[in-house]
């Protein structure tokens, strides 16, 4: 286990389930560079995370790929 | 095991942990708070509704009516010295907020913009009053941020990702600090501290369907049990009812408000049978009741028959994205439909926990004791959720946690500064005073076990949910404790297949099991003894609220022995609200 499913332990149920679900199905896959891409995704607060998740805010740079991928979950 | 040593060791970094800490920080403590998670995704984040005080700023208003609404919320099992006191505090509470920089949202004259909430009333029960102060739909996450960089300023010390295990208390019961385990290296820390405050929130895992985050483990409340402190009122829990069928996601009552209704198995918009007057918009506990009876009963939806519909796709799809922002992501992402063309299926969900570790409304932890049924606990505070002032009695009304946390954390930051200087030192940690810390830890190492931890978790909330949810009886709740009985006797067979240091979130997870049990046999036993319905608890066996026997505190000791004490019913300043029938 790792510091990328703690991070993904949040105050709100909505970001919970879907990194959840995002992890179970594509943690063992994710290169250096997603993993990264991706523990920088969840320093955003997370409201504004949600907003992003949703489609109603953008990142300023990250992988579209992996946005794409958590969009999905 | 390494140590540091700090006036104040506050656990929890939420609303009601970083308001006490920024008071006690700007007066020049030294203080340590400790969070699991970072601050700032403290699970204060999703509160959406707002914070609820009298400003008068939309309806005239008076802080004695809002103190009137709380006490009947309550179900009159509230104390009414620590009501009173937070009601009269609430007006400046908010504007301290704000001096902050909480950037709350604002009338046309530039005063705080105020929305009305259920239970709200003028003049004591008179017309709907609007109270609920906001900050758009993000006020939680508005009151982190704003307390978060006020206690970066003050030089509040942060333990981030540290995980509490234990109180550390001496043989008088002094509390001393706290063990905690960085979860980062995978070490003990030792934080000494002349006084402790609990700032742990709610426990809403124990259920199977709840609206709280993962980490609503009810950490401070499995301290305070192991440390001997029995747990108050804990058959109150608030079930809100319209969470997502099987995902626990909240559909806010706004979309109710919008129009929205709930239909059962037949099609049938069955509140008018319950609330012929207010229908879907009745007050939580009685739409939760509703639904639970129409499952119950029978009348239930799909194939299962296990939830109800709610059904929004006649309000029409501009109003619908136009007014209730978020549903549909919500409904599609959590229910798979899509409300502009299907109903959303709903069941009652766990979302608030009334009970907790008592406390007298200055914050300090007060126990059952030779001299009387709460002496102080020297050293040791609880606030915001995990704490039982009591200020919500048997049911909580919207907007009033928020408060909670704001008046309660500032009220025990001021009794934690007289505490201080009346003990400039504190006496030494014994030497035996880390070990029931260390000994949990110990027990998780242990490689040989039969049970898995996620399948314990798992059946947990099962018989939490189906034994002691919305609907109960004696027969339902007795055999729920068997059943837990059992599952607390695997949980000691249990063993974790990962032993690494860094970052195991086996071992963390098995560590917020063992406290669940605590509240989860707290929450069925004192539910299971409370022979009376009232507020959030409803015996189907014992319909009726009884005063003469049940006006009083449920207090569980972990030894499974209940015992009780009187509610105060004594004002601070004002006369008393004695109990009336409760009809809205
Ligand atoms: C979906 C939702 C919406 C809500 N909306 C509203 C609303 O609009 N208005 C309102 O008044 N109330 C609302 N509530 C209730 C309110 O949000 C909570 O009661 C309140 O935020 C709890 O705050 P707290 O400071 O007590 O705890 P939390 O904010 O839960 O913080 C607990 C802190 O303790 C830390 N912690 C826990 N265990 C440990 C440990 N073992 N070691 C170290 N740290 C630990 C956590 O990391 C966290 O920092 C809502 C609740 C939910 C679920």
């Amino acid at each position: 286990m790792s510091a990328i499913r703690w991070r993904s332990r949040r105050g709100m149920l909505e970001l919970d389930i879907v990194l959840a679900r995002f992890l179970d199905r594509h943690e063992a896959r994710l290169s250096e560079d997603e993993t990264k891409a991706y523990l920088g995704l969840l320093e955003y607060p997370d409201a504004e995370l949600w907003d992003i998740i949703t489609g109603k805010g953008e990142p300023e740079a990250v992988e579209k790929a992996l946005l794409e991928l958590i969009r999905m979950n | 095991m390494e140590r540091r040593k700090f006036d104040v060791a506050i656990i929890g970094a939420g609303g009601a942990g970083m308001r006490a800490a920024l008071q006690l920080s700007s007066a020049g403590y030294k203080v340590a708070v400790l969070s699991k998670v970072f601050p700032t995704r403290s699970h204060t984040v999703a509160a959406q509704g707002g914070i609820t005080a009298a400003l008068g700023n939309v309806t005239e208003d008076n802080w004695l009516w809002h103190m009137y609404d709380t006490v009947k919320g309550s179900d009159y099992l509230g104390d009414q010295d620590a009501i009173e006191y937070m009601c009269r505090m609430g007006p400046q509470v908010v504007y301290e907020m704000e001096h902050f920089g909480l950037p709350f949202s604002r009338l046309e004259n530039g005063k705080i913009y105020q929305r009305p909430f259920g239970g709200q009333s003028r003049n004591f029960g008179g017309d709907q009053a609007a109270r609920t102060c906001a900050a758009a739909d993000r006020t939680g996450h508005a009151m982190l941020h704003t307390l978060y960089q006020r206690n970066i300023q003050a030089k509040t010390h942060f333990f981030v990702e540290f995980l509490a295990i234990d109180l550390v208390r001496d043989a008088e019961g002094r509390a001393l600090g706290v063990v905690a385990l960085d979860m980062e290296r995978g070490e003990p820390l030792l934080v000494e501290a002349r006084a402790t405050l609990l700032a742990t929130g709610g426990a809403g895992r124990i259920f199977q369907a709840s609206t709280n985050a993962f980490i609503n483990t009810g950490d401070g409340l499995g301290m305070a049990s192991r440390a001997g402190i029995p747990l108050e009122d804990m058959e109150f829990w608030q079930f809100h009812p319209t969470g997502v069928m099987g995902a626990g996601v909240l559909i806010s009552e706004g979309v109710r408000g919008e129009g929205g209704y709930l239909v059962n198995g037949a099609g049938e918009r069955f509140m008018e049978r319950y609330a012929p007057h207010a229908r879907d918009l009745a007050g939580r506990d009685v739409v939760a009741r509703a639904i639970a009876i129409e499952i119950h009963e029978g009348r239930g939806c799909g194939s299962r028959k296990d939830h109800v519909l709610l059904k929004l796709d006649h309000i029409g799809k501009d109003e619908i994205l136009d007014k209730l922002p978020g549903i549909r992501e919500i409904a599609l992402k959590f229910a798979h439909v899509d409300p502009l063309e299907a109903p959303i299926p709903v069941v009652p969900t766990a979302h608030y926990m009334m009970g907790g570790i008592p406390t007298h409304y200055r914050g300090q932890v007060v126990v059952p004791a030779r001299t009387g049924p709460e002496e102080a606990v020297p050293g040791l505070y609880a606030i915001g959720e995990c704490a039982c002032v009591s200020v919500h009695g048997a049911n909580r009304l919207g907007g009033n946690s928020l408060l909670d946390l704001l008046v309660f954390g500032q009220a025990a930051a001021e009794h934690i500064v007289e505490f201080l200087k009346e003990n400039p030192t504190s006496p030494p940690i014994p030497r035996e005073g880390p070990d029931l810390a260390l000994a949990r830890l110990a027990r998780w190492e242990r490689r040989e076990g039969t049970e898995r931890v996620a399948d314990v978790y798992r059946d947990m909330q099962g018989i939490m949910q189906s034994h002691c949810g919305v609907f109960r009886r004696a027969e339902v709740l007795e055999e729920g404790i068997a059943k837990l009985e059992e599952a607390r006797q695997r949980l000691d067979r249990a063993a974790i297949g990962d032993h690494s240091k860094v970052f195991n979130t086996a071992r963390v997870e098995a560590l917020e099991l063992e406290n669940l049990m605590e509240v989860a046999f707290a929450t069925i036993r004192s539910a299971a003894a409370r022979t009376e319905s009232r507020g959030a608890h409803a015996r189907d066996d014992y319909p009726e609220r009884d005063d003469r026997n049940w006006l009083k505190h449920t207090l569980a000791h972990r030894d499974g022995t209940i015992d009780y004490k009187p509610v105060r019913l004594k004002p601070l300043t004002v006369s008393s609200f004695p109990p009336k029938t409760r009809t809205y």
